[in-house]
């Protein structure tokens, strides 16, 4: 005969002010099966615990329902709490009466009268719970990286410095992110290149880290603790393991491109590194602009000739290569929004109106021009630069209702930086409102205006035109409610960020989720910043929201913090929620073995002691099923049931219908 | 006219990944919605048999959604694509044997979509409400005891 206890929660007002507790409790306790109710303002903290503790103990109870939050939320306290008391953790159901019911409805009558169903559902349900088993499998010790800027080296020397292998992939032929395109970082004004550059070399040389870059992910199985993943090594035409950077090829290869690296602003070869300092220093083709190959392999070849090493492959292929690892890191940052949509301000008419990344290399002392300023269209000097903050962020109308979150900084970092190349040069910056809150911003703004003398005007720019050799720039000043016209050199946009191309495809491969833009959600907005919603997988920088380099960083450790935790056992416990088979009715038709996504089920014989064929039924493997149950609706002699959520579970909710 | 007054019962059969988070968003974002709704949570849409479609009108339900993640987002890769198969299958079948089938809204909603998951409560309540009691199978299934 079940026992089952029922625990209201006010949660402070957040329940009571909507639901009437006292009312759930008391109808609670007249359900059949019930044999305690109570309500308290707040379950989850520690006194709300030890009753529910207590009462399992004194009125041996055999299930229990608590009416609160989201089990997202506190599902795994509470059925630790049971455990503790000596209940099966599965013999714990929670019944959603805060977000799904006092959060979303004003009537109180109404609202009232939805927490008692709810809870009358779960009791139905509590009471035909079985105890389940938590399963125990073991696990891979290897992280995958998926992504080399900051954030996933960070990650990566975190794994690998609490002795796990890791795996650093990057799509590009070096690791480095945007990070390493930067001049000096706000707000200190450090290096980027001084202060990253030790870190990929750190990588690089680490025992514990296998970079491999020019890589993409191909498709991902497995689960928490045991992914398979296919790696797609693209075709380099370059043997790395021989090669050593000495640059003989890209010296004399005839081709000449606009380098991705610059911003477009310099030039690279078809056979190229991104940038001098990357990791791995070794080269790759570009087969798009490579003459071997765009005359069909009819000409030049200079670089093989010249390689001393005979590195050079033309016949090199893509390789698929399998690796297996126990959880996987998504760092794969962000992209800058496609400027081309920005008519109003003139990108890509005029050469002078150029991205905020753009002018990160036009001041850097490894950019195009060695640092030395000048102008895109005539190599002039600017005088006067106009920041324009906001570019495409903060716009709901047109573009992206979010805030880009960097650009206030960085304009202010850019102004300064701009000053110290022309000390009598004139910095405006039209922003909506300035957001700088970390450790040192406000006073790094406050020297950007006061001591630099950047001005700032409150306001949108509503078109920059040309005027002979200038550019004009029209806008508002909010502030004085005038309207204010600008001659300048250089326009700099601060342009939106946005998450990276195929962000979404590698999302749906890793099965996570992602939010309009195609931002990586994670598990809880604030409790598990770094986690997904797929045990395992865990993420950090900016392919969540817009993030800085303090951010992606601290995430970067998050995620790996979170890695060593998961793998610091051997063997993994997972949920008991798996499907079952029931042997004696299953007629190996075969119907779940086709459907389930994973593989995880698959025909056994039932021999007599004299081994021979009684018959063939369906069998579930426990560490491959993940309690999708997917397999249970597809059986038509309703032989596999998904433990946790079986058939007379669910039908047990849908009866309670019945009673409201 | 007078005002519509009738409080239709809807039970939802939500996969816990995307729309049973999107629902707990729509509360954390304090998004209102008519109480009407009661929320039966599976693992995934995959999960949800199209008996317990018929089985919740037996019980008396007049309206009936499910929704889980949108196609390529399912947690378990495909299992909504299972259900949609399942459910374009058992639609028409409902369908001839009578069933309004109106009263039976599919829908996908995420985990970042809370508010149309609110919207998406309050449209068919308000359809359902039009429709009215879903009497005629109430009648039928007290002639079938």
């Amino acid at each position: 005969m079940a026992r089952i206890g029922v625990f209201v929660c006010w949660c402070g007002s957040n329940i009571a002010e909507t639901v009437d507790v006292e009312r759930v409790s008391e109808v609670s306790a007249q359900i059949p099966g019930v044999v305690y109710s109570v309500n308290y303002k707040y379950m989850c903290s520690d006194p709300g615990q030890d009753m529910i503790k207590k009462a399992i103990k004194d009125y041996n109870l055999t299930g229990v329902v608590v009416a609160s939050c989201s089990p997202r939320m506190h599902e795994v306290t509470f059925r630790r709490a049971a455990s503790e008391a000596g209940l099966n953790p599965y013999m714990l159901e929670m019944a959603n009466i805060r977000e799904q019911c006092s959060w979303v409805h004003n009537d109180k009558e109404k609202a009232t009268q939805k927490a008692i169903d709810l809870v009358r559902m779960m009791i139905e349900k509590v009471k035909r719970n079985q105890p389940l088993q938590n399963i125990k499998i073991p696990v891979t010790k290897k992280v995958l990286v998926i992504g080399g800027g900051v954030a996933g080296i960070q990650a990566a020397l975190d794994v690998a410095g609490g002795g796990t292998k890791a795996i650093l992939l990057d799509r590009e032929p070096s690791i480095g992110g945007h990070m390493s395109m930067l001049d000096e970082t706000f707000p200190t004004l450090d290096c980027s290149q001084c202060i990253l550059t030790p870190k990929m070399v750190e990588a690089s040389q680490n025992p514990n880290i296998e970079i491999m870059t020019y890589s993409e992910i191909d498709s991902v199985s497995g689960f928490v603790g045991n992914f398979k993943v296919n790696i797609r090594k693209k075709a380099r035409y370059v043997n790395p393991n021989e090669c050593t950077g000495c640059g003989i090829c890209w010296n004399k290869c005839p081709v000449s491109v606009p380098s991705e690296f610059e911003q477009g602003l310099g030039k690279r070869k078809a056979i190229y590194i991104p940038f001098p300092q990357a990791v791995p220093n070794k080269p790759v083709i570009d087969t798009e602009h490579c003459l071997k190959f765009t005359s069909g392999g009819k000409r030049c070849g200079i670089c093989q000739k010249l390689c001393p090493k005979q590195c050079i492959n033309f016949e090199d292929k893509d390789e698929i290569i399998t690796v297996e690892v126990g959880a996987i890191i998504v760092a794969t940052g962000y992209d800058i929004m496609p400027t081309s949509a920005f008519g109003e301000y003139g990108y890509g008419k005029y050469k002078d109106v150029v991205t905020a990344l753009q002018f990160e290399r036009m001041v850097c002392a490894s950019g195009p021009t060695l640092g030395d300023l000048q102008r895109p269209s005539d190599g002039k000097k600017p005088q006067t630069v106009v920041f324009i903050e906001c570019v495409g962020s903060r716009d709901p109308a047109h573009y992206y209702p979010y805030c880009s979150k960097i650009c206030c900084m960085y304009t202010a970092k850019q102004t300064i930086l701009y000053r110290h190349k022309v000390p009598d040069g004139n910095a405006y910056v039209f922003y909506i409102d300035i957001r700088a809150n970390g450790k040192n911003y406000e006073e790094f703004v406050r020297r950007a205006i006061e001591e630099e003398k950047a001005q700032y005007l409150r306001g949108r720019v509503s078109s920059v035109y040309q005027d002979g050799e200038d550019l004009v720039v029209e806008g508002a000043d909010t502030l004085t409610g005038s309207q204010v016209k600008i001659r300048a050199d250089l326009v700099v946009l601060a342009t939106a960020m946005v998450p990276p191309k195929g962000i979404k495809e590698l999302a749906q491969k890793l099965g996570i989720g992602y939010d309009q833009y195609g931002f990586l959600t994670e598990a809880h907005p604030k409790l598990k910043p770094v986690e997904t919603s797929t045990a395992g997988i865990f993420l950090a920088g900016a392919c969540i929201s817009p993030r800085d380099i303090p951010d992606s960083v601290s995430e970067g450790s998050g995620a790996a913090a979170k890695s060593l935790g998961l793998l610091s056992k051997d063997e993994f416990e997972k949920e008991g929620i798996v499907a079952r088979v029931n042997e004696l009715t299953c007629t190996a038709c075969q119907n779940c073995v086709r459907i389930c996504p994973y593989k995880a089920i698959s025909i056994k014989d039932i021999r007599d002691r004299k081994g021979n064929l009684i018959k063939q039924v369906a069998e579930v493997n426990p560490g491959l099923c993940t309690g999708c149950g997917t397999c249970t609706p597809t059986c038509p002699g309703r032989s596999i049931d998904l433990q946790g959520f079986t058939d007379e579970e669910l039908y047990s909710e849908i009866n309670a219908l019945a009673e409201l | 006219m007078a005002e519509n007054t009738f409080e239709p019962k809807i039970i939802a059969f939500v996969c816990n990944w995307c729309t049973y988070a999107g629902a707990d968003l729509a509360g954390t974002s304090r998004f209102k919605y008519e109480p009407c709704v009661r929320i039966i949570k599976t693992p995934c849409s995959g999960r949800i048999d199209p008996m317990f479609i018929v089985h919740t009108f037996e019980r008396g339900a007049d309206g009936v959604i499910i929704s889980g993640c949108h196609p390529n987002d399912c947690h378990y890769n495909e299992g909504n694509f299972n259900a949609r198969r399942k459910f374009i299958v058992m639609r028409r079948l409902l369908s001839q044997l009578g069933v309004d089938i109106e009263r039976i809204t599919f829908s996908w909603c995420s985990a970042s979509e809370g508010k149309k998951f609110a919207d998406l409560v309050n449209e068919v309540t308000e359809k359902i409400r039009k429709l009215g009691p879903y009497d005629a199978y109430k009648k039928l299934n007290m002639e079938m005891r």
